[in-house]
This record gives structure tokens, sequence and C-alpha cells, in this order.
């Protein structure tokens, strides 16, 4: 069978089916002959290849060869897809990309890219986002977050021209300005085509080996995604009592366009399972109340929305969630991954046993400063606390595979599942 | 206290940010109230403010606007102050903080600054990405009591772990007490780093450093 340009023999696709299936089993809650292990890293793979993190974000070549070796090397029955998550650089580099700073970039050649928590909006800004979320992208928040789409904002507001109006209103395209931005913006597409295309080379590899990619597209949560990328989090925290209004009027819209980008971007990987990451959910960061006023009801939402597509979504839970449990079993059973990085899996497979796939989550500290033998005992405790009493777990490190781990780690990871877990 | 004192006091605690600032305002620009007393309101809410964090009836979100509330408060006070410095609130004891090196991070070490000032510590924030020799310099000048190590990225374990070992060489390790706090801190952290003691809020930073004051928490 072709994908792509690879040939994946009779003998990989039996391997690629039933590590698939043993996720999709884990999602349905029919648990299945042994316990699914994830391969998940990110700068991790520097450190495996004995390469700087620069340049694994931008040498596509030798960042796929390193994946391809770990993913040899440990058979995950699901891997991350490492080369989006990784090979950035050029992609940044050309967008002008201001929400991160990366090796070369505002961080040393060594470390991992880190995000910028920032004012992207201002607390005034929010009726013209909410009047026109477009025309605030165009004029207003593109030329703020890349520079490539600097002199973009040259551009007239386009609701209301007509007739020959319309005509005439397109002057300002020939304007210098525009037109360099548009010169840049058209070769920072094309950088992020080549990106995008040796992550989908990448992808289509594993396959034809037999290995399956955990996910296809990345979402967030509505609440997230105005903290994170729009007013900052403490602003937005600010804006809790503040702008208590519009906050919520942004919220509901921001719900609805997440929800149907989302679905489209699912649908163009052809894998269901959407990842996303959720930063501010934990129950030290705001009140029950605040919670289930803010936070939850339309993250909700976009969950329902998403099961209805059939996707399924992935939250990764970060921090301690232990008191939001309750609330967040509010979904359709068999439908979902819940993915916790603090909070005790045994309490979350008490709660949502009976709910949700779980996935991690071994910690951290452990896995980065630990010996194997601790990470051998903190599967085996994983595995006698919750899969061993019929929970449907995934196990994976609690955010993925920290960057410092050392590889025998990692080893005494998958070692100890199959020891312990088939 | 008078019943408007009260009424800035329970305006501030309650988070009613405008009502507060808007008395604030008055009773220093147009009423000439002296900027101390208003200050001493002030931290009278701030008190109330941390104890319901403490209590789990306040969050982030609180923490966060009083701050800010304190600092608007704080920066039409300050200028009118006739009397000099001597009449500094008492301290408790200095704390020198920052985040160590590869570590842009910085939210939560603000709100542990911000919990540590209005429970009556003396807070030297020195930022983010701070390397091990500007911890060391700062320390010299500053004389702290307590360091605080912030960190929420799985780099910042050997950063810390090499902040405290040069400390150790430059033979002040034992001068202060060393507390670490971030996203992926604990117990198994804390032994690799060396440090005394770690937190996961800043509730737990206020309370380690009272205990080595020998404050009664």
């Amino acid at each position: 069978m072709n994908i792509g340009p690879y040939t994946q023999s009779a003998e990989a696709k039996a391997s690629f089916d039933s590590r698939w299936q043993r996720v999709m089993d884990c999602v349905a809650l029919k648990q299945p002959s042994r316990m699914p292990v994830v391969l998940h890293p990110t700068f991790w793979l520097a450190k495996y290849g004995g390469i700087s993190c620069k340049e694994l974000m931008y040498d596509y070549d030798q960042t796929k060869a390193i994946a391809e070796r770990a993913i040899l090397e440990f058979e995950p029955d699901i891997h991350s897809p490492m080369v989006l998550g990784t090979a950035l650089g050029n992609a940044l580099e050309a967008t002008g990309f201001k929400q991160v700073n990366w090796p070369g970039h505002g961080v040393g050649d060594n470390q991992p890219y880190q995000y910028l928590d920032r004012e992207y909006m201002k607390p005034e800004e929010y009726d013209d986002f909410l009047f026109d979320p477009t025309g605030f992208y165009l004029q207003k928040y593109l030329p703020r977050v890349m520079g490539a789409f600097e002199g973009i904002e040259e551009l007239p507001y386009l609701p209301g021209l007509h007739y020959f109006r319309l005509v005439n209103g397109i002057r300002p395209f020939a304007k210098p300005a525009v037109r360099q931005a548009l010169e840049r913006i058209i070769k920072a597409a094309e950088e992020v085509e080549r990106f995008a295309g040796h992550h989908l080379d990448f992808t289509q590899k594993m396959t034809s080996l037999g290995f399956p990619v955990g996910y296809g597209t990345t979402s967030v949560s509505p609440y997230d995604f105005i903290a994170d990328y729009f007013r900052g989090a403490t602003n937005m925290m600010k804006d809790l009592y503040r702008h208590k209004d519009k906050l919520l009027a942004m919220l509901d819209k921001a719900k609805v366009f997440l929800l149907r980008q989302t679905i489209d971007a699912a649908r163009a990987t052809g894998n269901p399972v959407v990842f996303i990451p959720i930063h501010w959910a934990p129950d030290a960061f705001m009140s029950p109340k605040q919670f289930e006023t803010f936070w939850w009801p339309t993250f909700r939402e976009m969950l329902m929305g998403l099961i209805e597509a059939d996707l399924i979504p992935m939250p990764l839970w970060e921090s301690d969630c232990t008191k939001r449990l309750e609330i967040i079993k509010d979904v359709p059973a068999g439908k979902c991954i819940y993915w916790f990085e603090r909070t005790d899996m045994v309490k979350a497979f008490e709660v949502l046993g009976d709910v949700v796939a779980l996935r991690g989550n071994l910690s951290p500290s452990m896995m980065t400063t630990g010996k194997p033998e601790e990470v051998d005992a903190a599967v085996k405790h994983l595995v006698d606390k919750v899969w061993n009493k019929g929970g449907n777990l995934i196990l994976d490190a609690a955010f993925g595979m920290p960057d410092e781990t050392p590889v025998e780690n990692v080893r005494a990871m998958f070692d100890a599942a199959r020891k312990y877990a088939g | 206290m008078s019943e408007r004192e009260q009424q800035l006091v329970d305006w501030l605690a309650d988070m009613n940010e405008d009502d507060a600032l808007a008395l604030a305002k008055k009773m220093l620009l147009e009423e000439g109230v002296n900027p101390l007393r208003v200050l001493e309101l002030c931290r009278t809410a701030m008190d109330v403010v941390g104890k319901r964090f403490e209590e789990g009836e306040y969050f982030l979100p609180e923490l966060v606007l009083a701050g800010e509330m304190l600092e608007t408060i704080g920066a039409i006070a300050k200028p009118l102050i006739k009397q000099g410095p001597g009449e500094a609130a008492k301290r408790l004891g200095k704390v020198l903080i920052g985040t160590v090196h590869g570590d842009l991070h910085d939210i939560g070490k603000n709100i542990v600054s911000f919990m540590l000032d209005i429970n009556d510590f003396e807070v030297k924030d020195i930022g983010i990405d701070v390397p091990v020799n500007k911890f060391i310099e700062e320390i010299n000048a500053y004389q702290p009591d307590v360091v605080g190590l912030s960190g929420f990225l799985t780099l910042a374990f050997d950063s810390m772990k090499e902040t405290i070992a040069a400390f150790e060489s430059a033979g002040m390790r034992d001068k202060f007490k060393i507390m670490i706090g971030g996203g992926q801190i604990d117990e198994t952290v804390r032994a690799y780093t060396g440090a005394d003691a770690f937190g996961v809020n800043a509730v737990e930073a206020v309370n380690l450093c009272r205990n080595w004051m020998g404050v009664a928490a």
C-alpha cells in the first residue's frame, strides 16, 4: 500500500492498525490487551540526537532523521507530530513571529522556545474585536504578532465598500507598505508550506513503517485563547472584574470560530484526535465559581461540537486540576482522552474512569533527575492502581517527555510498560 | 477607624475597584488626608485579601487586581508624603527573588513577591533569566534573609542547582535560606538542587519565610 511516496508492507500495516486500535479501544473504554505508550518529545530530541535546540528547529532533514531513530528505537503506540512541534525555526523567522523567543531570537542555542506573555490586544479593543474579528486581525492583530504583516494595516476598512467605491477602494493595495507586506507574506507562506511538507513527509514515512501519529491538529480553549494570545494572562485575570461582560461576549464568539476552524483542520489531517493544551484551568488559578462562569461553559461547548463532528478531543489538563474533576466529568462517555499533568492519576481514575480515557503522567522531576529503577516503580504504581483496576490508561510523561530526560529513563518507561502491562 | 475609612478598606478588599480608587483619590487629593494613613488602610485591606486567599475564597485574579489597586493608590500617595523614610512600616525580613537563568517566566514569581510584600516582608525582585553572577552580586549588595529562586520550565532544575552550587562556592550559602518554586517544583527537585524548601503557591512561600524569621504563622 502506498502512503505518499512510501510503501507500507502488510506487516507494517498490521502493526499500525493494532497500535492505533489500542488507543481507540482506550477512548471507547474497552481496555486493550496491552497498555499503549506514547513518545511525545519536543527538545528532548536534540538531547537524544546530540544536536543543539537551534539545529533541531532549523534543520528539517536532521530533525526527521533523529525523530525516526527515536520512534524505531522505542516503538511507541503513538507519537507526537515531532517535526511540527520542533522544526519551526525557518517558519518563525519568515513570518517574523513575535509571541515566542526561540534559539537565536531571545534565548540561547541550547534552550527551548518560550512563549511571551504580553498584551496583544488592549482592553479598549474588545469592541473592535467583537464587532469584526477578521477586521481586527487584519488591521491590528496580525501586524502586532507577525512582522511579515507589518504594513497590511494600511489596507482600507473593507466592509462598507460598494459598487464603484469597491473599485476605488482597492487603491491601497498599491501602497509601498502594503506591497512589501504582501511580498513578505507570500515568501513566509512558501516557507510554511515547506515546513508543512516536511511534517507530512515524516508522518507518511512513520505510517509506512507502522507507527501512527497521536493527533492531527491542536486547538485551544476559548479562555486560554484570549488569555494567552490576546490580553495576556495577568490582564485577563483583571478583566474578570473590569470587563466581565465583554469578556463573556468574546468567549462566546471565540468558541464558534475556534470550533469551526478546529473541525476543518482536523478533517484535513484525517486524524480524529485533537490535542488541546489547557493552561488556565488548574485549581489554584481561579475560584470554582469563576471556573464555572468563565472557563468551563464555552470549552464544554467546544468539546461537544468536536464530539458531534466525530473527533476525539484530548485536553492536556496542566498543573493540578483535582478540584475540577467533578465538573469536567460532564461529557459523554467514551469520546475523549483526558491527559493530566499534576492531577493525581489514581484520583482522576476514580472520578473519570468510566467516562474518558486517561493519559499521563510520570512526574517531570522524576523523569529528569531520577534513576531508571524509580521510573520503573512509577510505571508499576500506575499499572497497579489504574491499569490493573480497569483504567483505560495511555502511558506518557506528565506533559510529554521533558527535554532533559536521560535516555535510560525513557528506556525504563517503555520497558516497564511492557513488563507490567503487556 | 472612621466609617469612611472602613468603607475604603471594604471596597478594596471586596474588589470594588472603581469606588475604592475614587474614594482614595478624593481623600488624598481633595481632602488632604495624611497619605501615610491612606497607605495604612490599603495595607489593612491587603491583609483581608491575603487572608481570603489563604482560606480559598480568593484566587490569582483577586491577588492581581489587589496588587494593581495598591500600586495605583501608592503612585498618588507617595509623592504627597512629607515625612522622611523613617516612618516606613516595620519589616519582618528581606527576600531577594528572581527567575533562574534560561527561564523567562514571571507570573508566579510576581504573585509571590506581592504576597510577601503585603505580609510585611521587604522584597527585591531581580527579574527573569537571571545569571548566577547577577544573583551573587545582588545578594552581596542586598544582604537578604531569604533567596527565592523561581522557574517554570524543567531546564530550571539544573539552573537552580548551578545557582545554589555557586552560592556554596562563593561562601555565602549559610547566610540566607533558599526557597524554590514554579510549575514543576516538588520535593524531588528540592533535593536535587539543594534548596532548603520549596512551595507550590504564594501562601507556602509566605509561610516558609515567616517560619525562618521566627514569626508565628
